[in-house]
């Protein structure tokens, strides 16, 4: 009896541990060779067949094909550069310039990567669509109501991913480490 | 009390290589994976255009909505294929993908150089099948070899800006993906 428990017991442990490792992992992405700047994350080898099991088991569990490393490279946002998740309910703005490539967008997502409903229907921008300053830098809003400049509109939600994908890039290929490459700042202006 | 925290521990370690193996096994047992949600849409070796994805509705979740988007689902254990995908204005991409969403080869219109991408995918074993002088002769032919019989190709052009997309919409709509004939037997 003594025996039976303690099997039972064990086997539980062995459950709960691994498949909630295995659940924390894929929800918060883990996976190795992560490229980070500011609050940017891009996974360039999970565009290639080195793509490690973590990699490759949250693509089978999102359901998404990753940008071919040849053909771009994604960055994840999730929070503001201090930290503070992207509200939208909250002005957010990105600003700045970008690395260099033949073409970026930027696209708005809830958690759940579908596009967010808004009266415009715009969920993003791409490099030819923004206004810019004189030198070349631009800044983007991201909020609920409509602002002067480029606006992308949040819909209100409460979170939301932003995904600023580089097109014929040299950016991920060749890059080790994320300080020469300049990423565009974003910061919570105003909340409600 | 020993005997519980011995157990625990045993318990943990059992639990490693449980997720250890889940992470494994996922790719292949995921039913929601984009290959199976495309597999329902697509016939094999024909390409498909995608539909833009909307608030409602997307094929796969995080979609580039500034792309128009067409997929080939492909299956060489009856031959290999020929690609050809004509250059919209902005920018256009090829990317390949394994039978588990994998990436192993993309090429864009510039990288390509021409008007007109023409390509032809094959497994490695078929590659070898080809006669060397063929192969040789053939210099501006270009080969992609899948690791894998079936998989996805994806095709994808860039709408520059929301007025364009038509534009990329029929680029990509012209694009095709045909099985050549058996090869003969090498004599």
């Amino acid at each position: 009896m003594r025996l039976l428990l303690g099997t039972l017991f064990a086997l539980a442990v062995a459950a709960v541990v691994g498949l909630g490792a295995t659940y924390l992992a894929l929800t918060r992405g883990a996976a190795f060779g992560a490229l980070t700047i500011g609050s940017w994350t891009a996974w360039p080898k999970t565009g290639t067949l080195d793509a490690d099991p973590y990699a490759r088991a949250t693509i089978a569990r999102t359901g998404q094909l990753p940008i071919a490393l040849g053909d771009g490279v994604s960055f994840t946002a999730r929070s503001d550069d201090s930290g503070k998740l992207l509200d939208g309910r909250c002005d957010v703005v990105l600003s700045g310039i970008t690395p260099a490539a033949r073409f970026w967008t930027l696209t708005l997502y809830n958690v759940k990567g579908e596009l967010v409903a808004n009266a415009i229907n715009r969920y993003g921008f791409t490099s030819q669509g923004i206004v810019r300053h004189a030198d070349g830098s631009f800044a983007i809003v991201m909020g609920p109501r409509a602002n002067p400049g480029n606006w992308l509109p949040t819909g209100g939600v409460e979170r939301y991913t932003l995904i600023l994908r580089f097109y014929d890039t040299a950016v991920g290929v060749s890059t080790k480490a994320g300080r020469e490459i300049p990423m565009p700042a974003t910061s919570t202006r105003s909340c409600p | 009390m020993m005997r519980w925290l011995l157990l625990f521990l045993g318990g943990a370690l059992l639990g490693g290589i449980v997720h250890l193996a889940t992470v494994i096994i996922m790719p292949r047992t995921a039913t929601q994976d984009a290959y199976s949600r495309l597999a329902r849409i697509a016939p094999v070796n024909t390409v498909i255009s995608l539909p833009a994805p909307t608030p409602e509705s997307a094929t796969m979740p995080f979609m580039d909505p500034a792309f128009a988007t067409a997929i080939c689902r492909y299956d060489l254990s009856h031959g290999t294929l020929k690609l050809t995908v004509p250059v919209s204005l902005a920018y256009t991409s090829i990317s390949f993908y394994t039978r588990y969403d994998v990436a192993y080869y993309a090429i864009n219109d510039r990288a390509a150089g021409r008007r007109v991408i023409e390509l032809e995918l094959m497994t490695v074993d078929q590659h070898n099948q080809i006669p060397e002088d063929e192969d040789v002769t053939a210099a501006d032919r270009l080969i992609v070899d899948s690791p894998t019989l079936t998989g996805l190709i994806a095709i994808r052009a860039l709408a520059p800006e929301a007025g364009l997309m038509p534009m990329a919409q029929s680029t990509i709509a012209a694009a095709q993906c045909k099985q050549q004939d058996e090869p003969k037997p090498a004599r």
